[in-house]
Order: C-alpha cells, then structure tokens, then sequence
C-alpha cells in the first residue's frame, strides 16, 4: 500500500489535554493527552476495553469528560451534545454502524440536518449534494437504495458520507475496517488519504497494527485508560508498537509439537443453506476435521462461516447435503442431539450464546448436563453436587474472583467469562470443538489462555474447528487452513509456512495460485 | 330494496358511529408506537377523555371546548407514561397496565365525587354535544339522514389521517419521529433529541386517544359511564398492527372493525346471530391477520425497548 | 456486601415506598374531594381488621388473586409477560361453571373435574397465545389482549346460551351445583359468620409452594428459567426453547384458571354476563409486582391486595368512592415499574460515599 502524508505540523486541529472520564469508581480515562494537525492521519491504538472509545465519546460530546480540556483550533470549547461536536466539524463514525434500516441512503444522510422546502423534506436537494460529494472523495454509494439492501462497505461509505455532508473537518473512524475485506480495506485507507489531501484530519481507532502502518502518521498509545505515548509511526515497527499497547513483549508464535491427524472425526459434504433473507449463503460447502487437527476457517465475515456453524450445531436447517461425526449423520438435528454425538463449540458470542448472564457460575458449569447425574435426580436439581463441581472448576480454570460459584456470569470480566465457557467444555470432554473468535474482545494475557487450550485439546488428539475473522490467529495456530468465500472452500493450505498475501487474495474472492 | 339501501343506511351509520373513536385512539398509537413506545394505555387515556369531555360540557354547556378539554386530559396521562417508559425506563408494558388502573380508576373516582356518588354522569343536553351536521335537512330514519347527517367531528378524524400522513412522510418531524423508533442511538449521535421527540409522540397519543374517548360521550352516549369504552383502546392498538403502524393502513383497519359494529347493530336487531359473537370479530379478525399476514407486518426496530442516555 | 447496600438493594424497601407513595396520592385525591383521608383510611383498616368475618372475608378475596399473580409471576420468571391471564381466569371460571352446573357427581369428584377443567382451559388459553408466537411469531403481548377479549364475549355467550342461563331474571348462569362448591366446613363459617368462606386460600397457598418449588428446585425449572433469562443461550445448551416457551404460558394459564375456578366454586357460585372486564388478571400483575415475581411473595401481595378491594367496598359507608384502591394500585405499579432506575440511582450515589466499592 502506498503511503502518503498530508500532515501539516505548523497546524494543530485537536487538542485535548489530561482527560479523565470515571464512570462510578471505575476509571476509563486516567489524564489522556491527544494533538491532532491539519491534514493528519492519527492513530489510537490500545487493547479491547482500554480506553479508546471512551476518548473518542468525550471528544464527540457523548459523554462529559470528569476533568481535562479540549481545543478545537486553538479555541478550548466546552461539547456537552453530539451537537456541539458537529457545530466544531468533528464527525464519527462508529464501529457499530448507526444507520436507520429501513431509510434510503439520503435520508441516513440528511437525518438530522434535514433540508426543507416550506415545511416538506427536500430530498431532491439533499440528494443533489450527496452525488457532488460522492464524486468528491470517490465515495460510490446508490443514494435511493434502502440500508437493509447494500452492502457492509456501502454501508460504511454512506456513515462517511453522513459526517461529510455535515462539513465535517476531523473525522473519527472507531475501528472502521472490522468487518471490510482486505480490498475494502485497501480502499478505505484511499478515501483517507484523499480526505487529508481535502486538508481534514482523521482519527482512526484500531487495535490492527498493520493498518496504522498503512495509513497513519502519528500513533496515541493508550493502555488500562491510561496515557502511553505519542510516536511517529514511520519511526516504530509493528513489534514496538505491539509491546507499548500490551506493556511488554509479545510473543505472537504459539509453541506446537507436530502430530499426524487421525481419523476424520467431522464431515460436511455439499452443504447448501439460506440466510434469514432466503438468499442462498452456504453454496455446496465440503470440509473435514480429523483428530489430532486444529483447523483454521479463514475468511471476511459474512461469507457464511456463522451460518455453517450454526448448521452443525443444530440451531439453523441446511437445504441439503451432508454432515457426518464419526460416519453418524448430524445433518439437520437439534442442538441437543449434536451435543450428544460429540459436538461442543465456544460460541461467537459468549453473553448471548455462552453464557446465561443472569445464572450463577454454578449454574452455568451445568448448562447442558444440568439434568444428568450427579446435577439432578429424578428432575430434581442436587445442590451440593451442582457447588462441588463449580468449586472445582474455578479453582481448576482459576476463574475470578475465587470463589465466584453464586455471582452471576454477568458480573464477569470476558476472559473470565469466556474461561467458564472453556471449563465447562473441557469437562464434556468432547471430539470435537468448534471454536468461533474465540479471543474477540480478550486482553492478551487471556488470549494466551484460549490458545494453550486450543492447542492442549489438539493435542489430547481432538479435533478442533476455528473460526475466526484475525487472521493472525488462525495462521499461528492451525494445522490446516480452509478458506471460505461467498459459501464455498475456495482453497486450502497446510497452517505452517501459509502466505498472508495469498490467504488475503482468496478470501477476497481470488483463485488459489497452484 | 328500499329495505336494502335503509338497511345499507344503517349499517354505514353504525360504522360511522363506531369508527371514529377507534381513528383517533389508533392515530394517537401510530405516534407512540412508530417514535418507539409501546402504548397499551391507549384504553385508559380514551376512558378519562370520555369522563373529561362529558364533564366539561356538562358544565360550560359547550361541547367542542368538552371534545379538546377530553383531549387534554388523555394528554396528560400520555404524559404520565412518557416520564414513566422515557425518563426512567419503566417496562413499557406495565406502566400501560398502570395507566388502565390509574386513568379509569380516577375517571370514576371523580365522578362519584362530583355527581353524589354517581358513577354515571347527568344526560348532556343537545346543545353540550357536539353538533352534527345537516340537522333537519334529510327525514329522519333516511338513507341520506343515516349517512350524512353526521357530527362534523367523524370526518374531521379523516382529514387527520391525511395530515398525520403527511407528518410522518413528509416533515421534518416525522422523519426523526420515524428514524427514532428504529434506532435512536443512531438519532442522539446525530444531534437529534430522542427523548424530547418520544415525549412529544406519546404526549399526542394522549391527546388523540382523549378526542376518541370524549367523541364518544359527546355524540352517541350523551353521559359518562363506567362501561363506555370497553375495548376500543385495544381495538385501536390492534388496529395500528394490523395497518402496519402505517396511518393509512389503521385506518383501513379502524374502518373495518367499525364494519363489525354495523353487522352487529343490523343482526343483533334481528337476533339473527349472539352480538356477543359479533363483538368477537374484530379480535379474531386480528389474530387471524397476524396468523396469516404476519410477514408484512414490520414492527419499528426500537419498538418496547427504552433508551437510556450515558452521562 | 455491607448491611447498609443490602437493605438499599432489597426490593421489600422500594416496594414499601411504592406503596406509600400509592397511598399518599390517594390521600390527596381524597383531600381534593373533600373527604378526610384519615376517615376513609381508618374504614379502610376497620372494614378489613374490625371483626373477624372481615378478616375472612379479605382472604376470600384474596384467593382468586394469589392464583393470577402466581400466573403472571410464573411468566415473568420465565421471561414472558403474560398479560392475558385476565382471559384465563375467565375462560378457567367458565368451564368450573359449565362442569359445576351440567356435571352431576358427588362432592370431591365434582369439584376435583371442575378444577381440572378450569386449569386445562386456562393453559389452553395461555398455550394458544404461545403456538402463534411460536409457529407464526405472533407478538405474545397483542395476542393476550385479543385472547382476553375473546374469552370476554365467550363467556356472556356461553352465559346467554338457554342449557345454561338463570331462569327467570338476571343476567347470569344457574347456581353452580352444591357438589362443585368449595365451601368452608359449617364450624368455620359459623366462627367467622363469613358465609363465603371457602378452600380457595388454601388451594392458593399450595400453589404457590407448588410453583416455588418447580422454579427453584427442578430441572424444569431450570430450563424454564435460563429460556427465560437468554434464549439464545438456552437454545445453544440444546435446551427445546420452544417447548419451555409453551410450557411456561401453559402452566401460567393453568394458574389463572385456576383462580377462575376458585372465585366460581368459592364465593360466586355463577357467572354473570359482564359489563366491563373484571380485572382479575390485571390486578395480578400487580400482585406479582408487588410480590416482586416471587411465588411466596404473592401470597402476602395477593392478601394485600384482596384486603384492600374487600376494604374498598365499606368506602362508600363514608362516601368515599372505591375507586380511590384502583388508583393507589395503579400508582404502586408505576413506581414499582420505575423503581429499579431508583434503584440504580440510590446505589450509585451510595457507591460514591464509599468511594471504594466496585461499580
């Protein structure tokens, strides 16, 4: 990827100086420094819960910051609302995108700042600009088709439209390549440059190393809410930047003794199935897991990797083909007859799939054996046993806070969450697991965990499938990586020695170069 | 056939007795629903504008001030349930229930207090009601005298399905009002006010649900009674289900149920089938709706569930 | 935790503030009306606690009560609401009266075939309402409101139809056969001179002990519960979350039918043709707010409330309308629906005196 810089240092935009936001007792931003210049592409980098959301709602008046000062052209000013924010040029776009479904794009566009003819809507004038500024900053969007009808990367295109047609100046971009393949990616990191040569400034909160390298200028550190460092990204390398966001080294190889795959454990055989819109999302699917294996399903989200999961997992129906544990059909069964043939998973998302929020730990260490001996008899639930086994598991897992049997799931951390997911799974003791983003939203020390015991089931000779949307992840650990695209293996390459750019090109659609 | 166009007469004439009170409640709903709060309150807010406008124009003498004083007095118990469900983030649904106790409860209540115990209010007048239209043109009992000599205030619901269509499709207003039920974190990082525009919606479905109620005492019932509005609130809501939360579809809906209300009142005179049978319909005709057409409903996204602002 | 946030934290404290608040804002209306609050509420507590036939007679009222809070506590522990108990409870009365009147069997048999009547009536209610959300996704709330209807204008039918309707005058159905009564025995009626005194507060008690135990105790109730809680996650566990979903709203209709047949079999002994709905169901979420959704709860919220309607009635010695009950009712409803925002709140601030304690 090309780099440019359209930094002009003489100029500082944004500055915002010691802030701190507390919410109750806990302290998500502990005196905070950011400059930001004219033209500038800006960084925040940070781990999962570190801070950088927070900042970045302070800086667009979503949440009043507890103390500290904010400059917006030399100026300090005082954003109380959303409002205020835009007044000053500052646009956001959000990770989670905050687009009105059932609107058109020009309606997304205008909300809020809605042209009017007398008391009507003047959508033809609203639309008139949108296309000047979609030709501007080659930003390709249909302004008449509704949300629920484009694509993500449309999506996105039409959230940087919005903050444009409001004359924004500095935009903030909250992880805004999550869900774009690498060419949209590509292309993103083209609008941003083509924003900062318009001489705006862009903020870009990630946690992706590679992609501050691509676009940014300058990079904030930030780590537990607190202030790291500023650095000029083109002085740092990724493996710097990695131990100043994590605060030591980091050690991205995951040790793996060789093994040799046994029997094929799972199969699925030309699985075809529909999307909840009935638009075909698996398009004849084959894949196997052998014992001894971890897997690795490489691929963009949404290219019908949840959907197959779900399909063996018995929570969604396919149309047809095949899938066999153990040469025992599983095909369109039920979550509860999966289970019994051997098939665990660690669900994508663990407080709505995982984990029930409002039961006890205890509770939740028997989700699926809650009626099997020693946990119930003759459908009464046995107390002292249902204790037992959660005491053990916490202290075996070293689940926190010790002790933790009747807090609820909810009360928490992720990584402590997502051990009571493992321990509970290790304990069915299955053949097969189907790990889905298995360390999404984890600090490192827990991603660590996750992949020790991955592997360690691997190799107690289980067959493991991970999905996972970092591709990273899957190239440090898979025996075998499968690349799903548009409902389909499009290639398949042993996990050592893979090539990110040729992983990258298939998951893009690209054919496998023999 | 004279039979049959006096019998047509009076079928139209029940729909038109029936249907406007149920218009103005399922408009009030569309306001609520479509910004994103479930309004089951609708019953009670009809029942304290049918008591509030029997006892304004019992007491002034003028029943169009009776009609917006019932108005008022759904309004403020909108009111009620928008603090409840907006500011403080009440179960939508409960505080709904709520409102069925408090509003009737309070209708009653007042009643008895100022009529001696009463729960009924004195008979209005003629002159307190709201004037119908077309008086002494037609001879009564008339195809034309069960048609058209209405109360203006039954063609006045109509002509506001057409300007809350145009709210809603049109305005600025409506636009965010709409955008609102869908998804509103999306509305507040735009600068937009959620809770000053759900405020503002249930408020009119107060307000609305009021004008149904105290339509109903001020034309065809001529006195507050504690049995005056059983169901139309419900009927109303299902009404806006029904027409997809869409005016122009309620109102389809409303006239259809209304429809019912004809049937009932030309074969109950009969006996020809149980009115209590009758009466049935417009709740099986909106379950079998939803059994059979429930695809096309599309509920707005937001629907029921409270947003609550991070300080 | 600290004694202090305990007490802050329980929900006995914020439903006592509700129900004063309920009450205060009675007393003012009552003020505005002119009549003395301390006059209409000293009748109030004299025409509950003055003699022993009043205590009675509150706990007659309260049986039918106790049943449909237990039936809308039942759904919300399982995460449905069920607002349609009002329909269960008269569908449940109904079939008690049809079986009471053209069954002919001795005593226990008799009552035993109503009973069970009543609650396979209530939860078919209740089950209906949970197929259409499940096959066709038919929102559970809607459908609740058009069952109660329904069962409404089913029941002045059934009233009206001539095999079953009262000779002579009166819009209402024959006696229930004394064999379907469920009459207290001579001794206690004579003692409390309570003529309505009945088995329905005992029935009422054991359901909850019922209900209490299969939420907390069983298998069953632990699906129930976590389909309650999360869904999603009960359907992950492989737990058949459409099956708990039907289970839970049969079970709760089961229960108001029940008190259906309680308020037939004890103190009415007929139905008559309705006028306006009878509120059974809706006073039931109360009792279950009030009750804080827990089945033991309920018997204490379900005697309060039933004290306070029979109380209610004597208001009018001192022309006070009865009235006023619904509206310190409906006022405790909202406070308790917005009390978890106080809540929140309370804790928060006292969070903050403590300066230490985690968020």
């Amino acid at each position: 990827m090309a780099k440019q810089s359209n930094v002009d240092t003489s100029s500082v935009v944004i500055r915002m100086k010691d802030i701190v936001k507390t919410f109750g007792s806990f302290v998500a931003n502990d005196h905070i420094n950011l400059t930001v210049h004219k033209g500038e592409v800006h960084a925040i980098l940070g781990e999962n819960g570190a801070g950088k959301s927070t900042l970045m709602n302070v800086l667009y008046g979503l949440y009043h910051p507890t103390s500290g000062s904010i400059e917006i052209n030399g100026n300090e000013v005082r954003i109380d609302s959303p409002q205020k924010a835009i007044e000053l040029g500052i646009g956001m776009v959000h990770q989670h995108f905050m687009l009105v479904q059932p609107f058109t794009v020009t309606e997304n566009i205008i909300l809020g700042t809605e042209p009017t003819k007398g008391m009507v809507v003047d959508t033809k004038k609203a639309r008139e600009k949108i296309v000047e500024l979609s030709e501007r900053y080659n930003l390709k969007v249909d302004p008449d088709a509704k949300i629920e009808d484009i694509s993500v990367g449309m999506q996105q295109r039409v959230e940087i439209l919005k903050v444009l047609y409001r004359n924004a100046e500095h935009l903030i971009l909250d992880e805004p390549t999550a869900s774009l393949t690498p060419q949209e990616i590509t292309e993103l990191i083209d609008i941003i440059h083509h924003l900062t040569a318009d001489g705006k400034s862009v903020i870009l909160i990630t946690h992706k190393l590679k992609e501050i390298k691509a676009a940014a200028d300058f990079c904030t550190i930030i780590r537990r809410g607190k202030y790291i460092n500023t650095v000029k990204v083109s002085e740092c390398d990724e493996n710097q930047l990695a131990a100043m966001m994590v605060g030591r080294d980091v050690e991205f190889k995951v040790e793996k003794k060789e093994m040799n795959p046994g029997e094929v454990v799972l199969d699925v055989r030309e699985l075809r199935a529909k999307d909840y819109r009935h638009v075909e999302i698996l398009k004849g699917l084959n894949l196997s897991v052998r014992r001894g294996e971890i897997v690795g399903l490489a691929g963009v989200d949404g290219n019908g990797q949840s959907e197959l999961v779900e399909i063996i997992t018995g929570l969604r129906k396919a149309e047809s083909g095949e899938i066999t544990m153990h040469g025992e059909s599983i095909y369109n069964t039920t979550p509860k007859q999966a289970f019994e043939k051997g098939v665990t998973s660690i669900p994508e998302d663990r407080q709505k799939h995982g984990l029930v929020l409002d039961f006890s730990v205890s509770e939740n260490l028997i989700l699926q054996n809650f009626a099997k001996a020693p946990y119930a008899k003759h459908g009464i639930l046995q107390k002292n046993a249902i204790e037992q086994h959660a005491t053990e598991m916490i202290e075996k897992f070293d689940i926190r806070p010790s002790g933790c049997n009747q807090r609820l799931a909810g009360e928490l951390s992720g990584g402590n969450q997502q051990k009571v997911i493992i321990a509970r799974e290790v304990t069915n003791d299955s053949d097969l697991l189907i790990a889905v983003n298995p360390t999404r939203g984890l600090d490192v020390g827990a991603i660590e965990f996750v992949h020790k015991y991955l592997v360690e089931q691997r190799n107690k000779n289980k067959a493991i499938l991970l999905v996972s949307f970092e591709l990273d992840e899957i190239m440090s650990l898979s025996d075998r990586i499968e690349v799903i695209f548009d409902g389909q293996i499009v290639g398949s390459v042993a996990g050592k020695g893979a090539d990110e750019k040729e992983l990258g090109f298939m998951m893009a659609g690209g054919v496998k170069h023999e | 056939m004279n039979v049959l166009i006096k019998d047509l007469g009076l079928l139209i004439n029940a729909m038109l007795i029936a249907t406007p009170p149920l218009l103005f409640a399922a408009l009030g709903s569309c306001f609520s629903e479509r910004s994103g709060v479930v309004n089951i309150g609708i019953e009670g807010m009809m029942t304290i504008g049918a008591f509030t406008g029997a006892v304004v124009a019992y007491f002034t003498g003028n029943g169009w001030l009776g009609f917006l004083c019932g108005g008022l007095a759904g309004a403020a118990f909108g009111l009620l349930h928008a603090v409840a469900c907006i500011s403080y983030g009440a179960d939508q649904t409960i505080s709904g229930t709520a409102i069925n106790f408090l509003a009737p409860g309070l209708a009653v209540f007042l009643c008895k207090a100022l009529f001696e115990n009463s729960s009924d209010s004195p008979a209005l007048d003629t002159a307190a009601k709201l004037p119908k239209m077309f008086n002494g043109v037609f001879k009564a009992g008339s195809f034309g005298y069960n048609v058209l000599n209405t109360y203006p205030v039954a063609y006045l619901c109509f002509v506001l399905v057409l300007v809350v269509w145009f709210v809603f499709y049109k305005t600025k207003f409506g636009m965010r009002l709409r955008a609102v039920g869908e998804h509103p974190q999306a509305c507040a990082t735009l600068g937009i006010n959620v809770f000053r525009i759900r405020y503002i919606c249930v408020i009119v479905s107060g307000f609305l649900a009021g004008l149904g109620g105290a339509y109903v005492t001020l034309s065809t019932v001529s006195q507050f009674r504690p049995s005056v509005i059983v169901g139309q609130g419900f009927i109303a809501i299902a009404a806006v289900i029904f027409g997809n939360f869409k005016p122009q579809g309620a109102m389809k809906a409303c006239l259809l149920f209304g429809l019912c209300n004809g049937v009932k009142a030309l074969l109950g005179s009969g006996n020809v089938v149980s009115p209590h049978l009758i009466s049935m319909i417009p709740y099986l005709v909106t379950i079998l709706a939803l059994v059979f057409f429930v695809g096309a409903s599309r509920v707005p996204a937001a629907n029921g569930k409270p947003f609550l602002k991070a300080k | 935790m600290n004694k202090k946030k305990g007490i802050l934290n329980s929900n006995a404290l914020y439903t006592f503030i509700a129900i004063s608040v309920g009450f205060l804002v009675g007393a003012i209306l009552l003020m505005l009306a002119g009549i003395s609050p301390a006059e209409a509420y000293g009748k109030l507590i004299t025409g509950v606690f003055g003699k022993p036939k009043f205590v009675t007679w509150s706990i007659v009222y309260a049986a039918p009560l106790i049943l449909t809070g237990l039936s809308v506590a039942f759904s919300f522990r399982t995460g449905v609401f069920n607002i349609g108990a009002e329909g269960q409870f008269v569908v449940g009365s109904l079939a008690a009266c049809v079986v009471g009147i053209l069954v002919k069997a001795p005593a226990p048999i008799h009552i035993l075939l109503c009973i069970v009547a009543a609650m396979a009536a209530g939860a078919l209610w209740g089950a209906i309402v949970g197929l259409l959300k499940v096959m066709r996704g038919v929102n559970e709330v809607l459908s609740y409101i058009m069952f109660n209807w329904i069962a409404f204008y089913l029941s002045n039918y059934v009233v009206n139809l001539a095999i079953i309707h009262r000779e002579g005058g009166g819009e209402a159905t024959k006696d229930v056969a004394d064999t379907a009564r469920i009459m207290a025995p001579k001794a206690i009626v004579e003692l409390t001179s309570c003529t309505a005194a009945n088995w329905g507060i005992v029935m009422a008690i054991a359901a909850a002990v019922v209900i209490w135990f299969i939420i907390s105790k069983t298998t069953l109730g632990y699906q129930l519960r976590s389909v309650g809680f999360s869904r999603t996650a009960a359907e992950y566990a492989g737990i058949n979350t459409n099956r708990m979903f039907l289970t839970a709203m049969a079970i709760s209709g089961a229960m108001a039918g029940l008190g259906g047949a309680v308020q037939t079999l004890g103190m009415s002994g007929r139905i008559s043709q309705f006028s306006s709905q009878e509120q059974f169901g809706f006073q039931g979420i109360t009792v279950a707010l009030i009750g804080s959704s827990n089945p033991i709860g309920c018997i204490f919220a379900g005697l309060f409330y039933g004290a306070m309607k029979y109380g209610g009635t004597k208001l009018s010695l001192v022309n006070a309308p009865s009235e006023v009950v619904d509206i310190i009712m409906g006022t405790i409803i909202i406070f308790i629906a917005v009390s978890h925002v106080f809540k929140m709140l309370v804790l928060e601030k006292a969070g903050k005196k403590k300066g230490g304690a985690q968020a």
